[in-house]
């Protein structure tokens, strides 16, 4: 058989299968279909990334299935198994929590991108809407994910998502009992962490990727816009056909390169960082009698964790079960809100505004979340050192308050000099803050988030604590003093004292 | 798909189908619906109590022993924990659940929820500052549980407690949260 007649044969072949399955037609109306030229920009590639990711999410999630026990008793060996003795098991966990990071990432990228381009406005709200919950859906499964890594952050994780559920306002108690399944953190608390991010929010996804894909098909892709082209809705449906007929390419295969050079970037990076850092965790045993634990959520809800710590209390709740849902309703409805006009952000000052402040705001507290300040320094009090000349030419009484500092652990929030917690101020130059009397009253009787060591402290223990505060100050600073007492003669600073000492000895 | 065929070639006359007829298609088209309604909600409404039943279930608390009292030394605050009433066998390590015992004198107790009542994190009991600290969000507490520090709302969830036969039993089995916090301290503010 020679070469004409073999692809005569396979030519027959494939309209006898076109005939019946329609595929030259499906693949006009799909990858085949017309884009405008401009679109093929590289600034067009995240959705696709993003759904890149979620692939191999699903492919190295269903491999991880394979040995993963989703009950209380077994999960976390299964996790140590995972990691130690399968086979190329941490390899999958590392491609599963980097594809995660990767996915969170690039989907943000995708959902600015989309905002600054204008994307959501009309014909394509529904695309916007989608991409909304499909956002949802990602910070949902990542979240669900940190679960199923079932180890003391996953443990005391879940019990401030009940705490947080457990302020609900009437129903607070059926929704934690909803959530963890029980009125306890328990095996149950897993199993639906696990029917959650292993059923229902994948296949959740699934679909809600067709609709959006969908409507890329049918309101077409966003032509990349101009400054000064104004969306109006009785000319756009027509000014985008002809923008398709005067320079519509398919999408396959003059569009898709440089999704394929994206994605192959970010397969790269995943390993990059899977080679270089490996999987996460598991961290300790979800022991919940092991309480020397300081729980910490990943990466992506750090700043949630921030907010819960710097936020007034008394707007705490609100925060935490009002705040999301108007925020989300708001990003839902942006469409309707904003439909038409300008698209270029060129030409949209506040919609830049709006990202650079978002962005600024969530880089800053997932930054607060990362140093934690506001949390005690647990070990400061046995661990911390007391630089040198902290302690160098104190009085026996300076440096007996210097052991009641530090046993009585008030370096678990109060650095010297930088080292242990920051949860309250620096003492290194607190002898210039305050006087005598006022650093008595402030250890007894505490306030501005100190507690009180009022019955805790002793007199004397009070005197030599005060009397060593009092000596913390900068050389050749004067002590802090009260206002209505007369200055007296400034005493001579250590390094005076030193002179006169050495002329002494002469 | 017969009926849509039918619609979309129409006889080509001007004479419109018998209403007789279509009130009994249109019948049929209601009985199937109805039929699939009550078929949907008999499957569909015992799934729904299934996945809710957590919702109308009530978790009483229930005693449970911590040990004898000489377990807990007089004017300290130790560690303690139990096994949780309701566990199941495949729940493991998180079917201990653990908290603070204080023996002030005697008999004279205070248990409390290991739980900060901020967001639920597990708080430390520091013995010389005598300070409950929480590693989330800087929450503190008194020796006696109430608020000494940071952002929560509350003093410490206190278990109620008995003492019977010189063996402590605490009314416990819960999560602690501000929806149901055992105990019937007021909120600061």
């Amino acid at each position: 058989m020679n070469g004409k007649a073999l692809i005569q044969a396979l030519n027959g072949v494939y309209e006898w299968v076109d005939k019946r399955l329609h595929v030259t037609d499906l693949f006009n109306h799909t990858a085949g279909h017309p884009i405008p030229k401009s679109s093929a920009s590289w600034f067009y590639v995240f959705g696709s990334a993003t759904l890149l990711c979620f692939m191999i999410q699903l492919l190295t999630g269903c491999l991880l299935a394979l040995v993963y026990v989703p009950s209380a008793a077994e999960a976390y060996t299964t996790l140590e198994y995972l990691t130690f003795r399968q086979e190329l098991g941490w390899f999958l966990r590392a491609t599963h929590y980097w594809g995660s990071n990767f996915m969170v990432g690039i989907m943000l990228i995708h959902v600015t991108q989309v905002f600054l381009f204008g994307a959501y406005k009309y014909p394509r709200e529904i695309t916007w809407m989608s991409g909304v919950v499909l956002m949802l859906l990602t910070l949902g499964l990542a979240f669900t994910g940190q679960v199923m890594r079932f180890d003391e952050d996953a443990y005391w994780g879940l019990g401030i998502g009940a705490a947080i559920a457990g302020r609900s306002p009437m129903i607070g108690q059926q929704v934690v009992n909803f959530m963890l399944g029980g009125p306890i953190i328990a095996s149950e608390t897993l199993s639906r962490f696990f029917t959650l991010h292993v059923f229902v929010l994948p296949g959740s996804v699934l679909a809600l990727v067709a609709l959006h894909l969908r409507m890329v098909l049918t309101k077409g892709i966003n032509e990349y816009p101009k400054p000064g082209q104004i969306v109006r809705k009785e000319t756009y449906d027509k000014e985008y056909a002809t923008i398709i007929k005067k320079e519509g390419i398919p999408f396959f295969p003059h569009g898709i390169w440089k999704d394929l050079v994206a994605a192959s970037i970010v397969i790269g990076g995943i390993l990059f960082c899977v080679l270089m850092f490996g999987p996460k965790g598991p961290l300790g045993e979800p022991n919940p009698t092991q309480i020397d634990t300081v729980p910490r959520p990943d990466f992506f809800f750090l700043w949630i964790f921030a907010i819960a710590a710097l936020m007034p209390d008394y707007m705490e709740t609100f925060m935490l079960l009002v705040a999301p849902p108007i925020i989300i309703g708001l990003l839902f409805i942006l469409p309707f809100i904003n439909n038409t006009g300008e698209k270029s952000w060129r030409r949209r000052p506040i919609a830049v505004l709006s990202v650079i402040l978002i962005y600024l705001a969530l880089g800053l507290l997932t930054y607060l979340g990362q140093t934690s300040p506001w949390s005690p320094d647990m070990k400061a009090w046995s661990g911390a050192e007391t630089p040198r000349e902290f302690v160098e030419g104190r009085s026996p009484l300076e440096l007996q308050g210097l052991a009641v500092l530090q046993n009585k652990q008030c370096r678990n929030c109060h650095a010297i000099d930088g080292i242990g917690g920051h949860r309250g101020p620096d003492l290194a130059d607190v002898g210039t803050r305050l006087t005598k009397d006022q650093l008595v009253r402030q250890i007894i009787q505490g306030g501005g988030n100190m507690p009180a060591y009022g019955k805790n402290l002793s007199p004397y223990e009070t005197d030599a604590l005060v009397a060593y505060m009092v000596s913390l100050h900068p050389r050749g600073e004067q002590p802090a003093r009260d206002s209505a007492v007369p200055a007296t003669p400034a005493p001579m600073s250590v390094q005076e004292g030193e002179q006169h000492a050495a002329v002494g000895a002469h | 798909m017969t009926t849509e065929t039918n619609n979309d070639k129409p006889c080509g006359c001007d004479h419109t189908p018998e209403p007789k007829k279509t009130s009994r298609r249109d019948f049929l088209l209601l009985l199937g619906f109805g039929l699939n309604a009550i078929a949907g909600a008999m499957i569909g409404i015992p799934l729904i109590g299934y996945l809710l039943s957590t919702f109308f279930k009530s978790y009483p608390l229930q005693w449970i022993s911590l040990g004898p009292v000489t377990k807990f030394p007089e004017g300290a605050t130790r560690l303690a924990s139990y096994l949780n009433p309701d566990h199941r066998e495949w729940d493991g390590q998180t079917a201990e659940i653990p908290c603070w015992v204080r023996r002030i004198q005697e008999n004279d107790f205070q248990v409390f929820a290991i739980n900060c009542t901020h967001l639920g994190c597990p708080v430390r009991w520091f013995e010389e500052s005598k300070l409950f600290m929480c590693p989330c969000h800087g929450g503190a507490f008194y020796e006696n549980g109430e608020h000494a520090a940071g952002p929560p709302p509350r003093g410490l969830y206190e278990y109620p407690f008995k003492v019977e036969n010189n063996e402590l039993f605490i009314q416990g089995g819960i999560l602690p949260t501000l929806a149901n916090p055992m105990d019937d301290k007021k909120p600061r503010h």
